[in-house]
């Protein structure tokens, strides 16, 4: 038990500690670096809840391609820190304010957890028992039986957004030469002459 | 005290043994990877290869390592020196790290997780950060393009692979390591799944950054890619990081579609050989591939990779997870069902 706690702090602090680099650090790629830090121990703690498998998909979707594009976008901008820094007290009451409407959710999600009466009941006796089944077996098939058509709905939203980002991106352009593998392929060997070479011989 | 000791520092023992047991051979087998490369090249160019050092060249991946281990370390002037270290080091963490999860024989495992193939993958996925940070922190426009290459070809075949990797599930019903080489007992994945197969293995290539997908390494363009500016024991472990990635994806290749430490058949002269033994085998096989590939194939262009990528594995490793998901329902193959 005691190492599991160890375990908990170490996680929990490096988290936290992590994350406040992420929005003090000087260097935009150092943030970024930061919060894959974040994202990590965040998958430790979830390893520690029995959780396993969200953990894992903790770090393939976000570490493993949403950081990836942020560090790409990062790298590839060229930022000019001194003028980054100068606005910083004009944001700052908007920052905060938007700070604040986040923590105020949190806290009504957790208030939420206790105040709902189905919530409490569910985390005394989860349904599948977690002893009996692993992780994977037990959110497919809550996802995939009983909220089904909410998980398909959810992927809809998706597929449109991702429509939406093509149509918005997207613009057709002319004078762009393009290799048609197909035609190459077809191309006729005539102009080719293919020779058998003898091994050690060479031509 | 005594339950302290029976409680915590005996167990730790035991397992910083079997991390011991496990990491020791496959260091020799990276370094002499180095060296089979180099003579299966040489004999297929018609060349001898290293044949100097020691009793046909066998002692020349130790002379080499010396030689990298006695250069000095430079960090050049504009790097991020940080990153600039950390970055070879995770790389080679990275490559070791995901040996925690693969099966050498039945319940021989370091950590038998319930989760084993999500966790290779998530460790393969992380390899990119290694050479993004390399690139960026060498403050050098060669190594920057290299990363940048190498980032977006990573990302980019690691969709095909996990859409390849989820047809196997299909067929195994499990996400244990252990689970899925069980499953392999009455066929070897390789058969039903042998397009897939393929699929996976061009995809390694692509993860590993191997011949002929080497464009954030490619010497007629970027010099050295991401590793321009690394020298001495950094450049060294960037180096043996590829070798142990490529070992790492054999390894990967064999436990999902090459029965893992399964003999071919189940009768007397196969099964009397043990289960590493057989693991060892399929995957030196697996890399010999690797080598063959380098050896005989021209580079991609850029634009061939991602077309490669993003037009014909994506499409073709979809449709395989409908149709083998299909397939499982239609004719009943669920496993443990």
């Amino acid at each position: 038990m005691i190492v599991a706690a160890l375990a908990f702090y170490l996680f929990a602090f490096v988290t936290v500690a992590s994350a406040v680099m992420v929005i003090s650090a000087r260097n935009p790629v150092h943030s970024v670096l930061f919060l894959i830090l974040a994202f990590f121990n965040s998958a430790g703690l979830f390893v520690l809840l029995g959780a396993e498998f969200l953990a894992m998909i903790l770090v393939v979707v976000y570490v493993g391609a949403v950081a990836v594009l942020f560090m790409f976008v990062v790298m590839m901008l060229d930022i000019n820190f001194v003028a980054l820094r100068q606005g910083f007290l004009q944001y700052l009451p908007i920052g905060a304010l938007i700070g604040l409407i986040l923590l105020v959710e949190l806290l009504v999600v957790v208030g939420g957890w206790s105040l709902a009466p189905g919530a409490s009941l569910s985390v005394v006796a989860p349904r599948p028992l977690p002893d009996q089944v692993t992780n994977t077996h037990a959110l497919g098939e809550l996802i995939y039986t009983h909220y089904v058509y909410l998980f398909q709905a959810a992927g809809v939203v998706l597929l449109v957004a991702m429509i939406g980002a093509i149509v918005l991106t997207h613009r057709r352009r002319d004078n762009v030469r393009k290799q048609d593998i197909g035609a190459q392929l077809r191309r006729s060997t005539s102009s080719v002459e293919l020779r058998k070479v003898e091994t050690g011989k060479g031509l | 005290m005594v339950e302290f000791l029976n409680d915590y520092l005996y167990p730790t023992l035991w397992i910083v043994a079997k991390i011991i047991a496990i990491v020791l051979p496959l260091m020799i087998a990276m370094a002499y990877l180095t060296y089979v490369e180099r003579k299966v090249i040489g004999a297929i160019q018609m060349r001898r290869g290293p044949n100097v050092v020691g009793p046909f060249g066998l002692l020349q991946p130790l002379a080499d390592g010396l030689k990298l281990f006695t250069k000095e370390t430079i960090v050049p002037f504009g790097a991020n020196r940080v990153v600039f270290i950390m970055a070879p080091c995770l790389t080679f963490i990275l490559a070791m790290v995901a040996w925690a999860v693969i099966p050498f024989d039945e319940g021989m495992v370091l950590a038998d997780i319930n989760v084993g193939i999500l966790y290779l993958f998530a460790i393969s996925s992380l390899g990119v950060y290694g050479i993004l940070m390399a690139g960026w922190a060498s403050n050098s426009i060669y190594a920057f393009l290299g990363a940048l290459r190498s980032a977006a070809q990573m990302v980019s075949y690691e969709v095909s692979m996990g859409f390849v990797i989820i047809t196997v599930l299909l067929l195994a019903g499990s996400l244990n390591l252990t689970e899925i080489v069980l499953a392999q007992r009455k066929i070897w994945f390789v058969i039903p799944l042998l397009p897939m197969a393929v699929i996976f293995f061009i995809s390694t290539l692509a993860e590993t950054n191997r011949h002929p997908f080497d464009l954030p390494e490619a010497e007629a363009e970027l010099v050295a890619g991401y590793n321009v500016e690394y020298s001495a024991m950094t450049f060294a472990l960037f180096f043996l990081g590829e070798y142990m990635n490529m070992i790492l994806m054999s390894g990967m290749t064999t436990v999902l579609f090459l029965g893992g430490w399964l003999p071919p058949f189940d009768v007397a002269p196969f099964n009397w050989i043990p289960g590493p033994v057989w693991l060892a085998l399929k995957i030196s096989a697996v890399l010999f591939v690797f080598l063959w590939v380098r050896a005989s194939l021209p580079r991609y262009r850029y634009d061939q990779l991602m077309r490669l990528g993003w037009k014909v594995f994506l499409p073709v490793s979809l449709a395989a997870v409908v149709i083998v998901g299909g397939a499982v329902v239609a004719f009943d193959l669920r496993p443990g069902s």
